[in-house]
């Protein structure tokens, strides 16, 4: 085991502003003075394909995650948190927006979304669906999105960085006029957990 | 991070950054003067900064017309005494390979650095070759960096080195090292900034033909020199710190690129007791300092992506040295012969041997089951709005009034977008080899069958490696239809600019060339630019290409909806009490926009373009124009 270790898989949908997210969380743990290693996959990212990355932090050489390992699985969309279970084991924070994107190449019909959340709760401890568009749009803007997520992630107590060095991050990697904006969308995601 | 900083950042500066990104800063501490490119996943990012960035930084690159141009380009301003870059995807190395076998004979006086991006697991590219062959093919040295600060140094030791030997010199890197973001330490920068304005022009080529013109006169010596210059580099290798014992044991692993993180990361998590031997200068194979750490083990692993390279070095390594010991990698079925490794894969290659861990299978509930195999598949599509699917739409639409049954058409598919003519409903795509192919292959199927041949390629392909089939098709004879689909961009790698386009990769204005003028000059008796938003203009042109006797082109002329600017018009607007309900527009065209939601036709008003294409499809008027 790595000391102040955490590994995170987060996915979604193409769009979504999953990478600029995991930027945003290793220029952080960077900036904290701890090592981080991120992978991410995205050929097909304009194209609505589903989107991941992976994102160690600590002292691991390697960017992915051996199966089962996350402590988070951070999913922006319902069916894309079921693509991800992999990396999930019993005790892995689940968290996920709770807003499908029915893909349009879909060759299944899209699950129902109770079904989909209790039979997660079956298998898994910390299972946490978040209504993230509406506390994006409650926040000022549907495109706040990703940050109410992260702000749901910087709630979990075993996240190592701290709310101040994310917001700061998110600074520096997002336009001034969006600051307000994306700092009351992460303070609507902690509190949301928090709460 | 403002990616200006790869350019401002001071040394010892930290950034959390792309492998490509550490590129780039390489290149730029490294004082590169030209660099030319081709775009090709898992490198396009290089290029698409270097174009970027390029006025700050102070050097030349340019978006080349296929990878063997931007071999060329890079060469002649090395032997000009220019530090230059090239850089590609695997793939893109074969067309390049021509030009690159030969410059590991003539050499180079400034540094050259070729950087190639292999695709394990083929995440976006049509095969997993091993780049590795190729440094043993043209005997060139190669550098594998395992991480995004390796990255950038290993760019700039590869001009060092390339300098010293006067060899160009390859960089290996993979998709999980191209993009991977880690935490990269900048060092100082070889300042370009003081070189004067267009400083990529004075260079001089001074005339020595011994060296440079490889007549069978030349080559014959050039070739004992490269071999000269090689076994030089081998005694490097083995003194490299490139190659670097990291840690001690009774067994060993000797392993490279990423796959050195995913045994790092294992060794650690399950305190394994093994010596790791890793390896950055990998070729020539440091064969000394291989035996000396063989002769301190009684066993070793084999750790590497995709070919079973350094195994094969290994072993030849114990029969010249007389060592005797196991070996496991790849050939005796430790670890698997293709696809990217992680570190489950290595994990149980280790234990397969070790038994150090029981592996237990991931078992889920019924319900949980169930619920991972209901979940629908969510593939890459076709824009909506997006032009091709217009021509795939017609071109089938065509056939079937022609009444040409389907198994008599072939569709000779590209390397683009348009490869995702693949899916239903179009079955656009019969078969595809390479970047071009579509035109040599229609040229083939023509002469070989009686079908009817459909070929569809993209601008920037044309550009690339369309034109020489072309001529070869009109020239011999030949019988197809060439689909050009001009969408004024390098679309599925991100956007990049095209010689089609009055603009190149420094930004600046730059002359267009005119596609249709080209098809023209090959003496094609049949070209035709159309509007592929106008359907039936599209079905009425397909036809007449097919019965057109001799090569027929047909040019596509309209905007990728990616494009920056690109005019979006208003939603298009369903009128239900005329709709009826023959779904045509949802099955037959398949626009992403356009879905049935509680047996309605539904329009998705964010995504819809509004480029009326569904309102001309549509029988029953029941689709109008948005306001």
């Amino acid at each position: 085991m790595v000391n102040n270790s955490y590994s995170m898989y987060i996915c979604g949908v193409g769009g979504q502003g999953i990478i600029k997210t995991s930027i945003i969380i290793g220029e952080s743990a960077m900036n904290q003075g701890l090592n981080v290693t991120m992978s991410e996959i995205h050929g097909m990212s304009q194209r609505e394909g589903s989107v991941s990355t992976e994102l160690r932090i600590g002292d691991y050489e390697s960017s992915i995650l051996p199966n089962q390992s996350a402590d988070m699985l951070l999913s922006f969309e319902p069916i894309e948190v079921v693509r991800g279970l992999h990396k999930a084991n019993k005790n892995t924070k689940i968290v996920f927006n709770t807003t499908p994107i029915v893909p349009s190449s879909g060759d299944k019909p899209y699950p129902n979304l109770n079904n989909l959340i209790s039979t997660l709760e079956e298998d898994y401890d910390n299972v946490l669906p978040i209504d993230g568009n509406k506390l994006a749009i409650e926040a000022g803007n549907i495109l706040s999105l990703n940050m109410v997520l992260l702000g749901a992630v910087v709630a979990d107590d075993n996240f190592p960085l701290s709310k101040d060095s994310v917001i700061e991050a998110m600074k520096n990697n997002l336009k001034p006029k969006f600051h307000e904006l994306n700092v009351n969308a992460i303070e609507s995601g902690y509190n949301w957990i928090k709460g | 991070m403002n990616l200006k900083e790869l350019v401002t950042g001071e040394p010892g500066e930290k950034q959390f950054l792309l492998g490509n990104e550490a590129a780039v800063r390489g290149v730029i501490e490294a004082g590169v003067s030209v660099a030319a490119h081709y775009p090709g996943t898992p490198s396009s990012e290089i290029g698409n900064i270097l174009s970027f960035l390029a006025k700050d930084a102070n050097l030349y690159f340019e978006f080349s017309t296929n990878e063997k141009v931007a071999m060329e380009v890079a060469a002649t301003a090395a032997v000009s005494g220019l530090r230059s870059f090239t850089f590609m995807k695997h793939v893109g190395l074969n067309v390049a390979s021509d030009s690159f076998m030969t410059t590991a004979y003539s050499g180079v006086k400034g540094g050259m650095v070729i950087l190639v991006a292999d695709d394990p697991s083929m995440f976006s590219s049509q095969n997993e070759q091993d780049t590795r062959n190729y440094a043993r093919l043209a005997n060139l040295p190669l550098l594998e960096p395992s991480n995004c600060q390796e990255v950038k140094d290993m760019v700039c030791y590869g001009f060092d080195l390339s300098e010293q030997f006067s060899l160009p010199v390859i960089v290996r890197t993979t998709t999980r090292i191209s993009h991977m973001r880690g935490i990269v330490e900048f060092g100082e920068k070889l300042d370009n900034s003081s070189k004067g304005e267009e400083h990529w022009k004075k260079g001089n080529f001074v005339k020595n033909p011994k060296q440079y013109v490889p007549v069978p006169v030349n080559s014959i010596r050039m070739h004992v020199e490269l071999c000269d210059k090689m076994g030089k580099i081998k005694e490097i290798s083995t003194s490299s710190n490139l190659n670097e014992i990291k840690s001690t044991g009774k067994k060993g692993v000797i392993t490279s690129g990423s796959a050195y993180n995913y045994v790092s990361d294992v060794i650690k998590a399950h305190d394994l007791d093994l010596a790791i031997l890793k390896l950055g200068l990998t070729y020539p194979f440091p064969s000394d300092k291989v035996s000396e750490f063989l002769n301190e083990i009684d066993e070793v692993f084999v750790v590497e992506e995709v070919d079973s390279i350094m195994e094969k070095e290994i072993l030849t390594v114990m029969g010249q040295k007389g060592i005797i010991l196991p070996v496991h990698g790849k050939l005796d079925g430790t670890f698997p012969e293709y696809h990217e490794f992680n570190p489950d894969i290595v994990k149980n290659g280790f234990n397969k041997v070790l038994n150090f861990t029981e592996i237990e299978e991931v078992s889920y509930s019924e319900n949980l089951n169930k619920l991972i195999e209901s979940i629908p598949n969510r593939a890459p599509v076709l824009c909506s709005g997006c032009p091709h699917r217009f021509m795939f739409y017609g071109a089938n639409k065509a056939v079937e009034e022609l009444n040409i049954p389907i198994e008599d058409v072939v569709f000779a598919s590209d390397i683009g977008c348009y490869t995702l003519g693949i899916n239903p409903p179009y079955n656009a795509a019969d078969y595809l080899l390479s970047m071009g192919s579509s035109i040599g292959d229609g040229c083939g199927f023509s002469k070989a069958t009686n079908q009817k041949v459909i070929s569809f390629i993209g601008d920037s392909t044309f550009f690339h490696s369309g034109l020489s089939p072309l001529i070869n098709g009109v020239h011999n004879k030949d019988d197809f239809v060439v689909t050009i689909l001009d969408n004024r961009i390098t679309a599925m790698t991100g956007g990049q600019p095209n010689p089609g386009i009055p603009v190149d990769g420094m930004g600046d204005e730059a002359p267009e060339v005119s596609i249709r003028k080209l098809a023209v000059a090959t003496g094609c008796s049949f070209v035709r630019v159309i509007n592929p938003l106008n359907i039936e203009q599209v079905i009425k042109t397909y036809k007449e290409a097919i019965e057109h006797d001799g090569v027929a082109v047909i040019i596509s002329k309209s905007p990728c909806t990616l494009i920056k600017g690109f005019n979006k018009k208003p939603p298009v607007i369903i009128e239900e009490s005329k709709c009826n309900k023959c779904n045509k527009c949802v099955n037959e065209l398949a626009c992403p926009a356009i879905s049935i939601k509680d047996n309605k036709i539904n329009i998705n008003k964010a995504m819809c373009t509004g480029c009326s294409v569904c309102i001309q499809v549509c029988q029953y008027d029941a689709i109008k124009p948005g306001e």
